[in-house]
């Protein structure tokens, strides 16, 4: 109990600032730092997918798609609550992500990042396809938008359950068996675990986390659920905040988020470049940077912190 | 005779593992030396040291240079030819190809040295368009051994050559490894756990045991020794 | 790229069974033909890009996410020149060279020192490149669209009945002449031979005196010619310049270059043609897959292939070492 003393101390402050933020900060910055939360829960979920069972997507903004639609059909159609359709977006999602974690298992590494990229690709276009019931190019308004304040809120107190709930499981014999597949499949078969359960399970976990995102990805955007929202890059992003957090370690999820969170928003205001390029610059530097200095993500240094005090 | 390669002090490690413990170690010009001891002696790390495959410290002078610096690729340069372990073979490539890699170091045209080669090695003559992979063992050992001739090495480093093979190649081996080294001044450092073919094949011998050199001499001495007659030579 | 590269059994089937659907469809119908002949000029363009993947897959065993956004960029960097005043052929082989350059310093500089740490690490570092170089030529020509000269001109030739632009063979003929030209140089050189031998076994290579990190450089400076050939390739066929026109072809030639297996240049060319002949015909003949389905009817494709052969059509089964 001792050991986790530090850890459980670090989670309160951090719940504790979380708390206090909305009254310090001007309503402008309270939806960036619910923007943040956001990432958080989609980071979180990758994580688990990529980290703990080494099987890359680059395909999650598929899954937040489909959340943030769930939550944008059900109001506009049948005026939902929208924590309701969050949790609907939850299971869909984490039907959807099983759906895709069994065919996934055939693929490895390199292929299956692509075919991930092949459904981030894919799958916003499906709207315009069916344009009649997803709203095609024009997308798909909610019956009610919420404020920052609301959306902090939701992200967060989401963020703080998620996070738990994903602590929970990672501690136990799921997260062990994660581990084990990470670490080497062959070994984990050997030692009797089912990978196909494991693997499937992982997909599930993720989609579900992504899904719950996307939800509150499209009231951030005021309600409205658009093909162009979800693009490739979005997905792109998402692996970055995966990579950038450290693969496999829950603490740096924090980080993750933040960086593609408020990096790509906070550059915008570079002077010289300009608005939008500028931008593209500082965040592609930046991930360059990052990934070269740190491969390991924050998740890495934190680690080096740590046996560097504790040493 | 001048001194081609020395080795003093010699440690190497693999990772948090230590593998020599300091070997010094001489192989004068036109000899052929033989390295032997049991398994996880640091036989094969010796000679990794030497080529720059695995992290080594000490001295070590080869024609009067220092190799502590340099890469494998670098010490190929310098006229080593380093047959691994497992043979070093290009499976997917052809046998051509895995000799004239082997001529890579070499400016010029290649074909002579392979019309050498080939001599030493007439049946590889007619296998030149076949997958190096689909040889047997013993053929890709003979083809690791021909790769190195056609460096046209100062000295050449031999891992186990005798591994997997059957008496007769074995025997055919070691004969053309005689060969190159009275014709052709070649110079040879051969690793070997078949003790009583090393020790035939080589004028000076090292004994190597847990990363130290526990004996060494010529092999006629070594023959002699009792303890290496009753560890290594059976009687 | 070995000449001992054999066909599995279903793909040359595939492959024979779709070449005489090709030539039985041309001979039968004009629009046909020019669709064929236009698919197959599209299909070298992502050929070209694919090859460039596997080039860089193969010899670093990174997915390089930034090869589209590099070739966009080089294309960029012609469109500068002949603005300058230089010919477009001069321009097109001194945007060669430079592409070369760009490519051996981007390996040195970016991935070499991560790729050793972590290849996810070095994956993420293409990422980042693709939104720093999505950027940064934003930033110095503008998004909107330019014009630039193309080398091949309006003309159109009568072949049998059938007029087709000049501008499709000629495409098909500097990305064949290309392909080719790389081909040679990895079959019948030394360099080449140590490069491949770098790609397939870097320890031994090492041993026989080959600078295994100098090929992997030189690979990738290849890797980038070869995107710049189907930058400038793709841009007359899209009628102007601007910084998505890599996109949508980044996305066909990962199709390509996994279709083929990621290992195999053949399979990636051959793929590459596959996909840029089957989607013009599939566009044209089935109506319910229209423009915008085109992306995702490529990946289903993919997809389904991927599931029923995971190594890819040419792929082969990859032994994993215990």
């Amino acid at each position: 109990m001792r050991r986790r003393l530090p850890a459980l101390v670090s989670l309160l402050a951090v719940c504790g600032v979380l708390a206090v933020l909305p009254f310090l900060l001007s309503d402008y910055n309270v939806s960036l730092a619910a923007r943040v939360g956001i990432y958080f829960i989609a980071v979180l979920g990758l994580n688990v997918l990529t980290g703990y069972t080494g099987q890359i997507s680059i395909g999650h903004g598929a899954f937040m798609a489909v959340g943030g639609y769930t939550t944008a059909v059900m109001s506009r159609d049948h005026h939902t609550s929208l924590i309701l359709t969050m949790l609907l977006a939850l299971a869909i999602c984490f039907v959807l992500g099983l759906l895709v974690g069994l065919p996934a298992l055939r693929l490895s590494g390199v292929y299956l990042a692509l075919a991930t990229f092949a459904l981030a690709v894919s799958v916003p276009q499906l709207p315009l396809k069916w344009s009649k019931f997803l709203g095609g190019r024009d997308g798909v308004q909610t019956s009610r938008t919420v404020s920052h304040t609301w959306l902090y809120g939701a992200a967060w107190t989401a963020s703080a359950i998620l996070f738990v709930l994903a602590w929970l499981i990672l501690r136990g014999r799921v997260g062990r068996a994660f581990r084990a597949v990470r670490d080497s499949e062959i070994a984990a078969v050997a030692s009797g675990i089912e990978l196909p359960v494991y693997k499937t399970l992982a997909f599930g976990i993720s989609a579900a986390y992504a899904g719950v995102a996307g939800s509150l990805f499209v009231l951030a955007t005021n309600g409205f659920a658009a093909p162009d929202e979800f693009g490739v890059v979005l997905s792109l992003q998402l692996l970055v905040g995966a990579a950038v957090a450290g693969l496999g370690s829950l603490w740096g999820v924090l980080a993750g988020a933040v960086f593609v969170g408020l990096l790509p928003t906070v550059s915008s205001s570079v002077p010289v470049i300009g608005s939008k390029h500028g931008r593209d610059v500082v965040f592609g530097a930046a991930v360059v940077l990052v990934m070269l200095l740190l491969p390991g993500g924050f998740a890495g240094l934190l680690a080096r912190l740590r046996r560097f005090a504790g040493a | 005779m001048t001194r081609l390669l020395e080795l003093e002090d010699v440690e190497a490690r693999y990772g948090p593992v230590h593998a020599l413990h300091g070997i010094s170690l001489a192989v004068d010009e036109g000899s052929v030396v033989a390295v032997l001891g049991p398994n996880g002696a640091g036989k094969t790390t010796t000679l990794r040291a030497i080529s720059g495959t695995v992290r080594r410290s000490g001295r070590i002078q080869f024609a009067g240079r220092p190799l502590t610096r340099i890469g494998p690729d670098g010490v190929a340069r310098l006229g080593i030819a380093h047959v691994p372990e497992g043979r070093g073979t290009f499976s997917e490539l052809t046998v051509w190809e895995n000799l004239r890699l082997g001529a890579y170091t070499r400016r010029g045209s290649v074909q002579p040295e392979l019309e050498r080669v080939f001599t030493y090695f007439p049946w590889l003559s007619e296998r030149r368009r076949q997958q190096a992979g689909t040889l047997s063992g013993g053929e890709q050992q003979m083809l690791a051994l021909a790769r190195a001739f056609v460096h046209r090495p100062r000295l050449l480093l031999l891992d186990e050559p005798s591994l997997g093979l059957a008496p007769v190649l074995v025997a055919e081996l070691f004969r053309i490894v005689r060969d190159l080294n009275e014709t052709e001044g070649l110079t040879v450092l051969v690793v070997e756990q078949n003790a009583h073919l090393a020790l035939q094949a080589a004028d000076v011998g090292y004994v190597l045991e847990a990363g130290r050199v526990a004996l060494s001499g010529t092999t006629a001495d070594l023959k002699a020794d009792d303890s290496v007659r009753r560890s290594y030579l059976g009687y | 790229m070995g000449a001992l590269e054999r066909l599995p059994p279903l793909a040359s089937l595939l492959l024979v069974a779709g070449a005489a659907g090709l030539l039985v469809g041309s001979l039968r119908s004009e629009v046909f033909a020019q669709l064929t002949v236009q698919g197959l000029a599209l299909g070298g363009v992502y050929a070209s890009l694919a090859l460039a993947l596997v080039l860089v897959y193969r010899a670093t065993r990174v997915v390089n996410f930034a090869q589209g956004e590099l070739a966009m960029a080089t294309t960029y960097v012609a469109y500068q020149l002949i603005k300058w005043g230089l010919s477009y052929w001069e321009a097109f082989f001194a945007t060669l060279a430079i592409a070369f350059v760009l490519g051996t310093v981007l390996e040195l500089a970016l991935v070499r020192p991560v790729q050793h740490r972590s290849v996810i690490a070095a994956v993420i570092v293409t990422v980042g490149l693709f939104i720093l170089i999505d950027g940064v030529v934003n930033w110095i020509w503008g998004g909107d669209f330019k014009y630039m000269a193309t080398p091949f001109g309006t003309k159109t030739y009568n072949l049998g009945g059938v007029s087709i632009a000049r501008l499709y063979p000629g495409m098909l003929g500097v990305v064949l002449v290309s392909v080719v030209l790389v081909w040679a140089l990895f079959r019948f050189t030394k360099l080449g031979l140590g490069m491949r031998a770098a790609a397939l076994r870097p320890a031994e290579s090492a041993l026989v005196g080959v600078r295994v990190d100098r090929m992997l450089a030189i690979g990738w400076g290849l890797a980038a010619v070869l995107g710049a050939v189907a930058g400038l390739m793709a841009e007359p066929s899209q009628f102007f310049l601007d910084p998505t026109l890599m996109q949508p072809i980044l996305v066909y030639a990962f199709a390509a270059a996994v279709l083929g297996g990621l290992e195999s240049p053949a399979g990636a060319v051959v793929g590459g043609l596959a996909i840029g002949v089957s989607l013009n015909l599939v566009v044209q003949y089935v109506h319910s897959i229209t423009s915008e389905l085109q992306t995702p009817f490529a990946f289903a494709v993919l997809l389904v292939v991927l599931v029923l052969k995971p190594s890819g059509l040419f792929g082969h089964r990859e032994v994993r070492r215990v």
